[in-house]
């Protein structure tokens, strides 16, 4: 039986969903429950990861070292991950003090085409013996072959494993099972997928990651996270035992955390909204939803029209400064909406 | 190993000065450490500069783009990197240092013995900040001054100002989103030094007390333009003192720089003060894109050409140990 790892960055990716704003209670709530649920990683931090509580992105309610601190204590056999990228985060300010929080986990994440960034945050995080993965993010804009060069730099850098993601959830499943399938079959460490479900087919990408070799997958409770939210951690541990794939979640347990963070978490639960569907085809960072809702509705302009405005623009994360520009041109009659 | 240029350049220690084509003006005589994109765009600046010569361009590697684009620009090149200089220490009255935050520290130690002046392109932090339409003429008084980093050269100057407008500026943020094609692989090792450098940039001028610096490499082909944001938190922000002071000032940065502009005026946003612009590059070496490095590169030009014009007294001036040429 091929076994699965899942890591769950429910408290981490479902930061953007509540603008950051999840509380010290939310944080203990949601982590002792996976820890009961023996989900492998937790991850835990600011929707952008270490050092990106910024205005450009949201100001977190809770510095990293509070959020950090708030889920060590409740994690025990489950692991404590972060997202860190080389551009918000650095060596000295955030890396560190994350080291001496005690987290086991680091993903260092980069725009796909951008692996040397992350060399010495990675061979740095390898130094003080951390579990280190290379995350290549937005990698819809990126070619298999160049995915796979970027890939392998990473593993030189000595990451464990790379991580592809969806970050605009713009992938349909056969872009995924040819990515991962190249990434598998150019690499010999672990490769994994991160889904957003903006067209719908964060289980059926998720699966399809699974089936073309990938050995990591992530999910969050409901799905919790920026636009339409993730693949669901729940839905994915039940699907995965049923093809005889092992986890080693306890079924009861992710479904019991699940219902927990809809009560504890949430807000809304996340859905497809009009908007996120047209995200996704423009190909835009999930992260720029509730940016792109407020602006558009503080400058009268329709949020379908400023994100396929910002897909044309190609935005990647922490660019959100452009949806301002965007919304004020759009709503001085200078572009047209509508197309991809 | 030095290559001379086709056409040879008399050089000696009784040589003071370059003449240039008019045969008629004494320039600046520049030597370029680094070869890399920041260090052979430079050098075109530099070829194009009523006051400056490059007498010397030195890298590790004649194999390089930036090799092959300075011979054929006719420049003297070597791959002896810092040791060309050391080898024959009146090449040159100024140094770019285009290689690395690490290596310039290296570099000034040796050219600080040899009485350079030195224009630090890398976010070392080690000479003084220079944003040249805030502080010129007092950089003028240093022998090393640190051209910061691009987004700091973009956004410093206006966070300048939301500092002078505001008694208390809580905290400032500025975001560069830059090509990924042009940012080469010096920029790409020292993220966490340029991301240090600007925000102790911000800190200082704009007299914040917490800043917050964030780079973002765009790997959208084609490559998109350098853009810049600073965003501020004040109590009562003043959009009515602060509007003309921008506008004044993006006006005296586009006198070297051509390719600023203002592309979000200043707003109120959600609680946040918000200033946009972007910066197009001349096309020098990179395409126009690379706004990045025009700008950082056009601040180091404005500044060497601020020392030719005032004939480098920190050369003569004792308390700096005098130079070989005095």
């Amino acid at each position: 039986m091929t076994s699965v790892l899942i890591s769950d960055p429910t408290l981490r990716d479902g930061n953007h969903a509540v603008q950051h704003q999840l509380d010290a209670r939310q944080i203990a709530l949601y982590a002792a429950a996976a820890e009961a649920a023996r989900i492998p990683i937790v991850e835990v931090g600011h929707g952008n990861g270490l050092g990106a509580s910024s205005l450009q992105v949201g100001e977190s309610l809770l510095g990293d070292r509070e959020m950090l601190e708030t889920a060590r204590k409740r994690l025990v056999n489950s692991k404590l991950g972060v997202h860190a990228m080389p551009g918000f985060a650095t060596i000295n300010r955030d890396l560190k003090q994350a080291v001496a929080v005690g987290v086991d986990v680091f993903r260092v994440g980069v725009h796909c085409t951008e692996a040397d960034i992350a060399q010495r945050h990675i061979g740095y995080l390898r130094d003080k013996g951390r579990e280190v993965y290379g995350v290549l993010m937005m990698s819809h804009m990126a070619s298999k072959e160049v995915l796979a060069e970027e890939a392998l730099k990473m593993e030189s850098y000595g990451a464990e494993g790379v991580v592809l993601m969806d970050s605009a959830g713009a992938y349909l499943p056969c872009d995924v099972t040819e990515k991962i399938r190249e990434l598998v079959k150019s690499l010999s460490i672990a490769v994994g997928f991160h889904a957003h479900n903006n067209l719908g087919m964060a289980v059926a990408n998720s699966l399809a990651a699974v089936q073309a070799g990938a050995t990591i997958v992530d999910g969050t409770a409901r799905g919790f996270g920026a636009g339409s939210g993730n693949a669901p951690v729940e839905v994915i541990v039940a699907v995965l035992e049923k093809m005889a794939f092992s986890t080693g979640v306890d079924l009861y347990g992710v479904l019991d955390a699940s219902d927990i963070a809809e009560k504890g978490l949430m807000r809304v639960i996340p859905s497809i909204t009009s908007v996120s569907v047209v995200s996704g085809l423009a190909g835009v960072f999930s992260g720029f939803a509730k940016h792109v809702e407020r602006i558009s509705g503080e400058y009268g302009v329709d949020a379908r029209d400023v994100f396929f405005e910002l897909g044309r623009r190609n935005v990647v994360a922490g660019q959100e400064d452009l949806i301002i520009e965007v919304a004020i041109e759009l709503a001085a009659g200078k572009r047209g909406g509508g197309c991809i | 190993m030095t290559v001379m240029p086709r056409k040879p350049k008399h050089l000696g220690p009784e040589y003071q000065g370059c003449v240039d084509s008019m045969g008629t003006h004494d320039k600046l005589r520049v030597a370029i450490l680094g070869s890399g994109n920041i260090g052979t765009d430079l050098l075109v600046k530099t070829l194009r500069s009523p006051f400056l010569a490059c007498t010397l361009f030195a890298g590790r590697n004649l194999a390089s783009p930036g090799m092959a684009k300075a011979s054929s620009l006719g420049v003297r090149v070597s791959d002896l990197g810092i040791t060309a200089i050391i080898r024959e220490p009146e090449c040159c009255d100024l140094v770019f240092d285009a290689t690395s935050a690490a290596d310039h520290i290296h570099h000034w130690a040796v050219l600080e013995k040899l009485g350079k002046t030195v224009v630090d392109m890398t976010p070392s932090q080690v000479g003084e900040m220079c944003i040249p339409a805030l502080n010129l003429e007092d950089c003028l008084n240093y022998r090393n001054v640190n051209m910061v980093t691009c987004g700091g050269q973009a956004s410093v100057p206006l966070a300048y100002f939301i500092g002078q407008v505001h008694p208390e500026v809580e905290y400032i943020e500025v975001v560069s989103s830059i090509a990924s094609r042009s940012a080469g692989p010096a920029t790409r090792i020292n993220i966490d030094e340029y991301i240090e450098t600007t925000e102790k940039a911000l800190r200082v001028f704009a007299k914040a007390e917490r800043a917050k610096s964030i780079l973002i490499l765009n790997p959208a082909q084609p490559c998109i333009d350098m853009q810049t944001t600073v965003f501020a938190k004040v109590k009562h922000l003043d959009l009515e003192r602060l509007r003309p002071l921008v506008e004044k000032m993006v006006r005296r940065i586009q006198a070297y720089v051509p390719g600023y502009q203002l592309a979000v005026a200043p707003i109120l946003e959600n609680g946040r003060a918000v200033i946009t612009v972007k910066v197009q590059g001349r096309g020098d070496y990179l395409p126009r894109y690379a706004g990045n490095l025009d700008i950082i590169n056009c601040a180091a030009i404005a500044m060497a050409e601020a020392y030719a014009r005032a004939r480098i007294p920190v050369l003569k001036d004792p308390q700096y140990g005098g130079s070989p040429h005095d």
